[in-house]
């Protein structure tokens, strides 16, 4: 992978200056410390700069690329995993390339199909593409978002960039933090996309394309999650599709391998991983190597798993051991690469594990993201599909205590368990079909966190987050089965906003080491969402078509494990022993009244709760975690903005180097 | 009793020092002001501050959810106990 940025011009009184474009370039280094390119074009209306982590045609891949006749340039970070084939279809219609790499066929699929190329990829791709002839600028993001590309306009130029540090050498004065987004991220653990933490600075949507001619700017969505809406599911026996999707799988996880330096996967113990290393083994010969977290918290450690899948399936295991304090440590340098607020702080340890991927010489590892969100394997699906069950009959005792099943820490006793989850888990049952009822219960336990907003930022709140996002759904949104929402409203935020993004993509490449997934191949999302959603979820049984697809490739005790959400420490890992300096500081009385987001008082009384060790609820944990992340983004981003700035790249590397 | 209850919500779970925020009949519950782990927190406190023991059948909305639940509960617990 790779970072990419630009500048274009919106009107005909811009001229662009290379050395603007280049000046973007060292905020990106870590994303490709292969190399570096740019283009500028002849008219000076725009220019495209690249930073290059080198994986396919080592030799011959150098970015910014071109057409025969260089009219049509792009810069791409991602790859596009079908290229051998569309290369071949697009050599046999009169393209002739001048590399082997897969940036090559972005330019002539571009010259062959128009505007509907990206139709022909298969990859995970931020593509800024400049056709010259017509003038024009493509801003292009994969499907489901695992690649980044923010822009911002700045007066007569649209600046465009993978993260959102290069952008600010070409910004006049600091970012603001945007009342609006801190509202999203205290209510879907992430901004909603197109908007970032920053006022005025956004991301490209999965799935869009941005068109940028004659100074206007015109996007359009090319793909997204779509459901059956008239129960129109897969026919066949569960047999016949199990097997359809163990093809479609063996073969995403195949074309995933393709890459001139090694490939390794991430265990984590989990079915996913577990059932993706087993398909790497099974339809790859090449030498295997997999890496793994273990947690010094006993209760987060999945150790035993990830043993019983090494010993399993012979490969070869690297694996580092999170501690407590490691989190404190390593927080702001998560924060700085993640580049927004975190209500949690699992990103960390992600950071450290691509650490030890590139220690171990590796630049790419494939990952078991998206299984859960395609094949139906989260508890808040349960979760949902119990509460729908229970508001047919909202005064029945037993139907609400299916939740027990799920929850086993609510398993205490009979009563304490029915009138508490009875409580808590009834909210909205009154109007099952309202748009949100799966995620209501989350998105209503992470609101709490607002309490600790300030009344400033309160004011200038404009309405609910929630309220907003039912306004922002596809039409026929309403016409898909209950399941099939939850899918989306899982997709769409949680997994597109926060999981690729700060826990994936940013940490990552924070180490230069390139990320795939092949479980959000667009076929095998689009296949999975043709399913019966009862071949999702057989009653209660999580990713039922999946464990039949791989159930000779597995132990059984993966496939039957109760699922374990990945988390790590959250509260203990700040205040267990000594807090760093950098913990009291930015919630100090004066750095919060300073900052102005949230309430000194409020914290106050939260950080005293803290430090006397009686904090176990949930919500705190995601309220410290929260309120710190935010005053770490301030303090990077605007606090400090010129010095951000000055020292970007390699010498800004004495913070994040930890 | 009460106070000393209401101090302990206020601080701990409200996380302020404005009385007005916090009736004395209302839901813990319905305001969102405890999770689905909030309610150990509680249980916790009543247990180390009143030296009682809150047994699994008393783990009731109606013992626990509000600043005046919990002043009857503890009550009747330590008349038992006397």
């Amino acid at each position: 992978m790779c970072g990419i940025n630009g500048i274009a011009a919106l009107s005909m009184q811009t001229c662009i200056n290379e050395n603007d474009v280049r000046s973007m370039l060292p905020a990106l280094h870590h994303r490709g410390p292969d190399g570096c390119g740019v283009y500028l074009d002849p008219y000076q209306r725009i220019g495209l700069g690249h930073t290059r982590l080198s994986i396919i045609d080592l030799a011959g891949g150098a970015q910014p690329m071109h057409n025969e006749d260089k009219t049509v340039w792009v810069t791409f970070n991602g790859e596009i995993f079908n290229y051998l084939e569309l290369r071949e279809t697009l050599i046999k219609k009169g393209h002739c390339f001048y590399s082997r790499s897969d940036t090559e066929v972005i330019v002539h699929a571009y010259e062959q199909y128009g505007d509907n190329f990206v139709q022909h990829l298969n990859g995970q791709f931020a593509i800024a593409l400049w056709d010259g002839n017509r003038q024009r600028l493509l801003l292009v993001r994969d499907r489901v978002g695992i690649l980044p590309l923010f822009y911002t306009r700045q007066g007569d130029r649209l600046l465009f960039a993978s993260e959102i540090k290069a952008l600010l050498p070409q910004l006049c004065e600091a970012p603001r933090i945007s009342p609006d987004a801190l509202d999203q991220t205290f209510t879907f653990w992430a901004p909603r996309s197109p908007n970032t933490l920053f006022e005025n600075i956004f991301q490209l949507s999965a799935g869009h394309l941005l068109v940028v001619e004659k100074g206007q700017m015109r996007e359009s969505t090319y793909w997204d999650w779509r459901f059956p809406e008239q129960g129109d599911y897969h026919q066949g026996s569960d047999a016949e599709l199990a097997e359809q999707l163990y093809n479609l799988l063996a073969d995403a996880t195949s074309i995933r391998l393709r890459a001139d330096v090694p490939v390794g996967a991430y265990l984590s113990g989990g079915l996913d991983s577990s059932a993706l290393v087993a398909l790497i083994r099974r339809h790859s010969d090449t030498p295997l190597k997999t890496f793994s977290i273990g947690f010094e918290d006993q209760s987060l450690d999945e150790s035993v798993f990830q043993q019983q899948m090494i010993d399993h399936l012979g490969v070869e295991n690297s694996r580092i051991l999170c501690q407590n304090n490691d989190i404190a440590e390593h927080f702001p340098a998560t924060i700085f690469h993640a580049e927004t607020a975190i209500l949690r702080t699992a990103p960390t340890p992600m950071r450290q594990l691509s650490g030890l991927v590139r220690a171990s010489g590796y630049k790419v590892v494939l990952t078991g993201e998206g299984a859960d969100e395609a094949l139906g394997g989260y508890d808040l699906f349960k979760e949902a599909k119990i509460r729908q069950f229970w508001a047919r009959q909202p005064q029945s005792e037993w139907r609400s205590l299916l939740l027990k099943k799920l929850y086993p820490y609510l398993e205490t006793s009979g009563t304490q368990a029915k009138a508490y989850l009875r409580n808590y888990y009834s909210i909205g049952l009154d109007n099952p079909n309202q748009f949100g009822f799966s995620h209501l219960t989350r998105w209503f336990t992470t609101a709490q966190c607002k309490v600790f907003f300030s009344k400033e930022l309160n004011a200038t709140l404009r309405d609910d987050a929630v309220a907003r996002l039912g306004g922002q759904l596809p039409m026929a949104f309403g016409n898909w089965h209950s399941f099939n929402r939850a899918q989306y409203l899982e997709a769409k935020t949680l997994m597109g906003d926060y999981l690729l993004c700060s826990q994936g993509d940013r940490m990552l490449m924070a180490n230069s080491v390139e990320g795939r997934f092949p479980f959000l191949d667009h076929r095998v999302i689009e296949f999975a969402n043709r399913l019966n959603p009862r071949l999702k979820m057989r009653v209660l049984n999580e990713k039922y078509l999946f464990k039949q697809a791989m159930k000779n490739q597995l132990p059984r005790e993966i496939l039957e494990r109760h699922k374990q959400p990945y988390r790590a420490p959250d509260i203990p890992a700040f205040f267990s022993t000594h807090p760093p300096a950098y913990v009291d500081d930015l919630l100090s009385e004066d750095k919060l009244k300073h900052y102005g987001y949230f309430d000194p008082q409020k914290v106050g009384f939260l950080l005293k709760k803290v430090r006397h060790g009686s904090s176990i609820a949930y919500k705190d944990n995601m309220a410290l975690v929260g309120v710190l992340s935010t005053q770490l983004c301030h303090y990077f981003f605007i606090d400090q903005f010129s010095q951000t700035i000055r020292a970007a790249g390699s010498a800004y590397s004495s913070i994040t180097q930890k | 009793m009460k106070n000393t209850i209401r101090q302990y919500i206020l601080s701990n779970l409200l996380f302020t020092d404005d009385e007005s925020v916090l009736q004395d009949d209302e839901s813990f519950l319905d305001g969102g002001i405890i999770d689905s782990t909030g309610v150990m927190e509680i249980i916790l406190f009543i247990e180390d501050t009143f030296g009682i023991k809150v047994n699994d059948d008393e783990m009731l909305p109606a013992n626990l959810d509000s600043v005046d639940n919990l002043v009857a509960f503890i009550k009747r617990k330590q008349l038992i106990a006397a």
